[in-house]
């Protein structure tokens, strides 16, 4: 269970979500996400989420969970328009035929990439990552980084949870630590970075 | 009509020799069911033999009262198989309510269809026709919505990524639940559409055979079986479309959520 909880997030800029397995962190994305039942106050550009079907809300504000599902047979079903996908998939590390491979023969890594760019073709405001370069070797991790901060320069504002400290310093401006529910920001021993 | 042979009661206990037989059988090869298919062969002659004796009082009254409590009895009867039936239930209320509601809609409105269109006793719920046609289309409603609510709730928990996958880039619950919707309803409707493909073939339908063996010549029987067929096809695809689309309404929410936490857990095995 998640205690109550207040944070901001500005366009343009990153937080990090940190904290023990368990504490919470999954949860307080997909509360944002507004995929499990909540309460509160969560609004937009000063739009409040209740006047804003769950639809348009989460094409608003994209998620990315560990462990991103799927509905179809091949990659290009996923994807709306593949060719508007392509300067993303090839950033990424993945051929053009990538569009015909079957799903059951992705890896862990190749799934959480391919999963971020469908994420990105909806193109939200915010964007919820859960542990997104978890099972990345270390070349996709800094490609994934660098997706990221691209679009966090052209303004989308990230919530981004990381088990991984010196990746949180990396891509980052501000802490959130999530303890046993608790939802804190952390302010010590991090570097005062403007979004 | 004409007339039909008689069985006593030695001719029947002669046939139940197979079911000993069966049961022997059992304990030879360590199966144990020896026990519960004795049990369910003396509930089937008590259960017979006490609708034989509701049938005979029901058609001597021909009253539509006591015929549509006959019904009534029926429909919450079959209501409770179907829940049981179910893996993983809707939580409170909508287990039964559901299943039991969406079972009396269709078969109900099916066999007042059949009994003012084509059968046509009179008066028009007289039981000798009403309880029987209820009957055959209710047994069949029942595990068209029982196949079909038991699919949903197990493929909604088994793909529940894929679900929540679309839900998240924006679709409405009824465009994620969509591929699961369709799983469920072919469940549901696949036994009676392979019973249809193969009766007369493969399977003389018991209602015909009954009615041959009662003395109605083959091509009367025939006419009455493909009513009732058709019956079955249109109560079970009316009951589980309702049903597998009432369910997926009780399992999402207004802001399109995927609501698993109304399901009750797993049925312990």
């Amino acid at each position: 269970m998640l205690k109550p909880a207040s944070l901001s997030l500005s366009a343009g800029e990153c937080i990090a979500d940190r904290g023990p397995s368990g504490a919470g962190k999954t949860l307080l994305l997909r509360a944002i996400a507004d995929l499990d039942p909540n309460e509160g106050l969560v609004t937009l550009n000063g739009r409040d989420r209740s006047t804003i079907e769950g639809p348009e809300w989460r094409r608003l504000v994209g998620y990315l969970p560990a462990e991103p599902g799927w509905w179809a047979n091949t990659v290009g079903e996923h994807f709306g328009e593949w060719t508007e996908a392509l300067a993303l998939v090839r950033h990424l590390g993945f051929p053009e035929e990538t569009k015909a491979w079957p799903i059951t023969r992705l890896s862990t890594g190749e799934r959480l990439r391919l999963a971020l760019i469908r994420a990105l073709m909806v193109r939200p405001k915010v964007l919820l990552l859960d542990e997104p370069t978890a099972a990345l070797d270390a070349a996709s991790v800094a490609a994934v980084e660098s997706l990221i901060a691209t679009r966090i320069g052209a303004g989308l504002a990230v919530l981004w949870v990381t088990h991984d400290a010196d990746q949180a310093k990396r891509v980052a401006h501000r802490l959130l630590m999530v303890e046993a529910g608790q939802v804190r920001e952390e302010v010590s021993e991090w570097p005062a970075i403007s979004p | 009509m004409a007339s039909y042979i008689a069985l006593n009661y030695w001719e029947l206990a002669a046939a139940s020799v197979f079911v000993f037989m069966n049961a022997g059988l059992s304990v030879i090869f360590s199966l144990r069911v020896h026990r519960s298919l004795l049990v369910a062969a003396i509930r089937m002659v008590v259960q017979l033999a006490l609708v034989g004796l509701v049938l005979t009082t029901l058609f001597s009254v021909v009253s539509p009262v006591w015929t549509g409590l006959a019904a009534l009895g029926m429909v919450l009867f079959a209501g409770r198989e179907a829940t049981q039936r179910q893996e993983r239930r809707l939580s409170g209320w909508w287990s039964y309510g559901l299943g039991t509601g969406c079972m009396m809609m269709a078969s109900v409105l099916v066999t007042v269809f059949a009994l003012l269109t084509a059968v046509r006793p009179n008066p028009w719920y007289d039981p000798r026709y009403a309880i029987p046609l209820l009957g055959m289309i209710l047994g069949n409603c029942m595990t068209g919505i029982a196949l079909g609510l038991d699919t949903l709730t197990t493929s909604l928990v088994s793909r529940r990524a894929s679900v929540e996958a679309q839900l998240m880039l924006g679709a409405t619950r009824r465009d994620a639940a969509a591929p699961v919707m369709r799983e469920a309803l072919r469940s549901a409707l696949m036994p009676t559409i392979n019973s249809m493909a193969v009766t007369g073939v493969v399977s003389l339908p018991g209602m015909m055979t009954g009615q041959i063996l009662g003395g109605v010549p083959p091509a009367e029987a025939v006419k009455y079986q493909i009513l009732v067929m058709f019956l079955i096809a249109g109560g079970t695809g009316l009951g589980a479309v309702t049903a597998v689309l009432g369910g997926v309404y009780r399992l999402t929410d207004g802001r399109h959520r995927l609501r698993l936490d109304r399901l009750t857990a797993p049925k312990a095995s």
